[in-house]
């Protein structure tokens, strides 16, 4: 880790205004991805922004009945709220699904979201990775690559994005919202917030430099059987190798499905919901049209249909 | 020193007063409220500590061609570095495999290249990542099955690696029904909460280590020969580990590079490997490749057995002897074992739990649960069938000392609800999960170390033992203080004991499961002679003096511990030694494992419902620390049935999940009810404590279990450990 400067932000464009000044700058909210990051030299940052203690730990119902979720709302907190059991219940599940208590008692709704990949090279300092050191190489490509992505990925990069929550926020169309560094507001579709690699891997998300993220918006709530089913090596504490958020309406028999541990983004293709009628195996297929998994990860494939089918099950649609 | 070489006849341990008992650990207070103190912490020790940190190899296999560390040497805080260049003269623990400093040759990954010593743990950590080193890549060979043709016969170092008794090509082919299978399991890293960790520090040419090591006399010999310095000069302490299971049964490059940073800097410097260090810098359980043969008649007698293994290591190291149980634990006339060695540029292979029956039963108990379907036989029914009272490969003359595992099945079948278990798989379901049972059997042979204790009492009758015996986390300061409660007729609140220390006796040290019967029967000759230097010293008549209530007793004469023990004390040191009775009788654990596990229809994730185990393990010092042990060891062979595994990359040469994040160990949502049931057993053959060893059986044959259950679920038959989905999902029908 290299030394560094740390400062609390007293509000939040102070806040976006300090980060945006060097590409070296970072806001820091739980702090359980940036640190192991740092502690790796994997991100040097040179001076980092506190955001904890701004006011954005609130969760607020809006007008239209939608909700909006602070940014620094901790993961454990969000799951346990009221409102969201009942009508967002895919992201109660899906938090739930996430990390381990300690973390989830830490981690914060933007921190969630833009947390890095969890890919094994990008890890190793040691190793090439495209993602890290732009250029110089993917170690994933020949490498292990079991749990990376099959989908959505590039020559340049086969990672996945790990995150649980966001493949809920997916499902529920969450519009993201930042604040500039010239203090201009942004709204942010959720599926518009993280980039495919192509050819610059080391660019995920299309937020600029210093951009703020002050909050998560849901639009008002819409029913249905909302599930999130994560497959994964062990009961708890592992990331999946395949996850689905579902918000089904068996009555009319309409599906919103997003997949996690498949793409470097919450993995959704409205047009395969169009297949709803026609049960698990057309909709992945047309989820996967362009997949080119691994000999590693092509398991992925047939896991995604067949959980899939599981799920529409248990959502209550019958094909 | 006490010779143990005839069977214990009934002595003082028989009335189990405190032996025996389910008594909590003597240490959990200390545990438990963060005041027993582990390597890293020990601040009471030395003054103005310095920290180390660790640069280790970023390549596999070639050499060091230049190393800078001016940068890094003029960073703030940094007070020396160590690498070759500088270090001195350097010699290898014969223990040890590979070098624990690399220089100019490279023989693993993150293999030491130099240690940074700071004021800071930041400051000699973001030092590290200043050195520039430039490396002379080579061509490594990292792929066991590519090198399996090429793998010889290993040098004999401990176990013989073949063993051959009868025709077994002819009984094989004669054999009625045939198995001839191959199974493979990963490399497995040790992943203990503790990692390595060390202080060291000199005083004048004396070195003191307060590190974290399973073994003291090894530690002093094999430090003695890295730095070529004599072992009287050498101090180990080590009371408290936080987990070895065998990765700390040497000095790993944390107690080397620290004595090198503190020799360096004229301080005492700490050093704790970062976790990615603990799977690459240290050892691992290698890779196997198995092959089993079975050969049997149709009523499920085997008429030939056959198990040969592939393993690979550095040069010079040597093979897992997976084979091993295969000797002793089916009855057969025709038999064949042999082991092969392969030169992998891996890191260093070498033991972890239960080291070749952990590996080997993973094997052997699925080619039984194979040979069982073949036979259209219930596989409980098979291993009873084919159990023997003596060891097959030696004959009659050799039998074992105690060797109930029949009844471990049959005890474990009646529990476990075996009847109902349905032999065609895939038959049973329960919602969305596939539930199946499956059984294999538990062995782990019975090794006896030579350990000494000293044994004092004083004025206030307290009793005090010390031996440089380690509690690695298995309970040794409760059974120690359990032995000597025992014999000097204390309770257990008025004994002291003393571990982990270079200056107390020798002792067996924590291994191979020997530790807990081996080192109690140490303190065992030593009580005995503190008694009789007691009853000496008081005048009292040795045959029928009672020691009990904190007072000796002959006929009607009474006197106190203290008053005896008087103003000076009394201390003995003694010991014991272990004759031929290993030879004269084959000595073993063992038990039976039966498991419950649900395949989930769709996404092949498998989750254990339940799981018992029957043990016969001579006699149980105390049934709550050897439950938990025989738990620890089932929940990590579920984490080898399912999930453990180091993966290789082989093109670069080393592990890559190395993390705890991404080389997954089970959490406890994966691991259901355990019941764990000890038959009531003594050995007199093992030790005059007459115990066994158990902290090693409940790992071996419970992974097994769990993939004859996954196979009974779903019809899924996997010989490629650990179990994971994705394999599951590829023997699936489509
Ligand atoms: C062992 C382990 C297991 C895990 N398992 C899972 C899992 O199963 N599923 C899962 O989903 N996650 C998992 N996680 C990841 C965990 O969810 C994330 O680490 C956490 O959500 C990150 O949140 P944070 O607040 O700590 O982020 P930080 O580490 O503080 O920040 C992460 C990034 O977000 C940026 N950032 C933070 N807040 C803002 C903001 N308001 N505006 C702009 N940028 C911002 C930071 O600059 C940084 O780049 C796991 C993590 C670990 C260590
Ligand atoms: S997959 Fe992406 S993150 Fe992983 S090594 Fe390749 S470039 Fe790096």
């Amino acid at each position: 880790m290299k030394p560094f400067n740390y400062e609390r932000a007293s509000d939040p464009r102070a806040a976006a205004n300090i980060v945006s000044a060097s590409p070296s700058r970072r806001f820091i909210a739980g702090g359980t991805n940036l640190l192991d990051l740092m502690k790796h030299e994997i991100e040097a940052p040179d001076h980092l922004v506190d955001i904890n203690r701004l006011p954005l730990d609130q969760i607020d119902v809006l007008p239209d009945g939608g909700l909006r979720i602070g940014a620094t709302v901790r993961n454990t907190d969000l799951m346990a709220d009221q409102r969201v059991r009942e009508h967002y219940p895919v992201l109660a599940r899906a938090l739930a699904a996430g990390a381990s208590g300690q973390l989830r008692n830490r981690a914060t709704t933007a921190g969630n979201l833009l947390q890095r990949t969890r890919c094994p090279y990008f890890y190793d300092t040691n190793q090439p990775c495209n993602k890290r050191v732009p250029g110089s190489g993917c170690s994933a490509a020949e490498g292990f690559s079991r749990n990376l992505g099959v989908v959505g990925t590039s020559e340049a990069c086969i990672a996945t994005h790990p995150s649980d929550m966001a493949v809920a926020l997916r499902t529920l169309d969450a519009v993201v919202e930042t604040l500039m560094p010239d203090g201009s507001e942004r709204q942010i579709p959720i599926v518009d917030l993280h980039r495919l690699p192509g050819d610059t891997p080391h660019i995920e998300t299309t937020l600029e430099q210093g951009e703020l993220v002050k909050s998560v918006r849901l639009p008002k709530p819409i029913g249905g059987t909302q599930l999130y089913r994560k497959v994964r090596d062990r009961a708890s504490y592992a990331f999946a190798t395949v996850s689905i958020a579902a918000i089904v309406h068996p009555a009319d028999r309409t599906v919103r499905v997003a997949f996690g541990g498949l793409a470097p983004k919450p993995w959704r293709v409205e047009s395969a919901e169009k297949l709803a009628d026609s049960g698990a195996k057309a909709i992945s297929e047309r989820l996967l049209a362009d997949a080119r998994p691994t000999s590693d990860n092509a398991y992925k494939l047939r896991l995604t249909e067949r959980t899939l089918a599981s799920v529409l099950e248990q959502g209550g649609m019958r094909t | 020193m006490m010779k143990f070489d005839i069977p214990a006849e009934a002595n003082l341990i028989d009335k189990e007063r405190v032996v025996g008992r389910p008594i909590n650990r003597i240490d959990g207070p200390l545990k438990t409220t963060g005041r027993a103190p582990y390597a890293y912490e020990r601040h009471d020790v030395a003054k103005g500590t310095a920290y180390g940190y660790i640069l280790g190899a970023s390549i596999a296999k070639g050499s060091i061609r230049t190393i800078d560390v001016g940068e890094a040497r003029r960073a703030p805080g940094v007070l020396a570095i160590v690498t070759y260049e500088n270090a001195g003269k350097l010699g290898k623990a014969k223990a040890h495999t590979a070098r624990m400093l690399a220089g100019p040759g490279v023989q693993h990954y993150d293999q030491a290249v130099a240690i940074v010593v700071a004021e800071t743990f930041e400051q000699a950590r973001a030092a590290a990542h200043l050195i520039k080193v430039d490396y002379l890549r080579e061509e490594g060979r990292f792929d066991l099955a590519g090198q399996r043709d090429k793998a010889v016969k290993p040098q004999e170092k401990g176990d013989t690696p073949d063993t051959a008794v009868g025709d077994f090509a002819a009984a094989f082919a004669a054999a009625d029904v045939q198995l001839d299978e191959t199974y493979t399991t990963p490399d497995q890293c040790h992943a203990m909460m503790e990692p390595h960790a060390t202080i060291a520090a000199w005083e004048g040419d004396k070195l003191s280590l307060w590190t974290s090591n399973q073994m003291i006399a090894w530690a002093v010999r094999d430090m003695s020969e890295t730095l070529l310095i004599p072992p009287e000069r050498i101090h180990v302490s080590s009371p408290y580990i936080g987990g070895g299971f065998g990765s700390k049964l040497w000095v790993r490059a944390d107690a080397v590079m620290a004595a090198l940073g503190a020799r360096a800097t004229g301080r005492p410097v700490k050093v704790a490997l970062t976790r990615p260090q603990a799977y690459n810098n240290t050892t691992h359980r290698p890779a196997t490749i198995q092959r089993i043969r079975l050969g049997a008649s149709r009523d499920g007698r085997i008429s030939a057995i056959a198990h040969e293994s592939w393993s690979g290591d550095l040069e010079g190291g040597d093979v897992e002897i997976a084979a091993k149980q295969t000797r002793q634990l089916y009855a057969g006339e025709a038999r064949l074992t042999a082991h092969r060695l392969a030169t992998l540029d891996l890191p260093e292979g070498n033991a972890m739990r239960a080291p070749g029956e952990a590996a080997g039963m993973l094997a052997l108990e699925i080619a039984m649960d194979e040979l069982a379907e073949r036979l259209r036989m219930d596989p409980v029914q098979l291993r009873i069938v084919n159990d023997t009272q003596y060891d097959p490969e030696k004959g009659p003359s050799v039998p074992f000392s105690e060797r109930r595992f029949v009844e471990c099945l049959q005890l474990g079948a009646d529990r476990f609800g075996w009847s109902r278990r349905n032999p065609t798989p895939g038959q049973v379901r329960d919602g969305r999960w596939l539930i199946g049972m499956g059984v294999a059997a538990a062995f782990r042979g019975n090794i006896t170390m030579k350990s000494a204790a000293r044994a004092s009492v004083d004025k206030r009758g307290m009793v005090t033992i010390a031996t440089d015996m380690t509690d690695i986390g298995t309970g040794s300061y409760t059974i120690i203080a359990q032995t000597a409660a025992e014999l000097l007729g204390v309770p257990i609140e008025r004994v002291s004991v003393q571990l982990g220390d270079s200056s107390f006796p020798v002792s067996a040290g924590s291994g191979g499961q020997w530790g807990g019967n081996s080192s109690t029967a140490g303190v065992y000759a030593a009580c005995m002679s503190l008694r009789d230097a007691i009853t000496q010293k008081v005048g009292f008549n040795s045959k029928d003096v009672v020691f009990e209530n904190g007072e000796l007793r002959s006929g009607t004469r009474v006197v106190s511990l203290a008053e005896a023990a008087g103003d000076k004390g009394i201390t003995v040191d003694d010991g014991i030694e272990f004759g031929d009775l290993s030879e004269r009788y084959a000595q073993a654990t063992f038990g039976a494992h039966f498991v419950e596990a649900g395949v989930d229809r769709h996404t092949c994730e498998v989750r254990v419902r339940r799981m018992l185990g029957v043990f016969a393990a001579g006699r149980i010092l105390n049934p709550k620390t050897a439950r938990s042990q025989i738990i620890g060891a089932m929940s990590m062979g579920v984490g080898a049935a399912l999930m453990e595994e180091a993966v290789v990359d082989k093109k670069r040469g080393y592990f890559v999940n190395h993390d705890m994040a991404e080389y997954l160990v089970p959490v406890h949502a994966d691991i259901p009810h355990q019941e764990v049931v000890f038959l009531d057993e003594v050995d007199a053959k093992s030790s005059p404590m007459k115990a066994k060893g158990v902290g090693e059986l409940g790992i071996c044959g419970a992974g097994a279990a769990v993939a004859n259950a996954v196979y009974n679920a779903c019809g899924a038959r996997i010989r490629d450990y650990p179990l994971t989905l994705n394999k599951i999902l590829k023997s699936l029908p489509t």
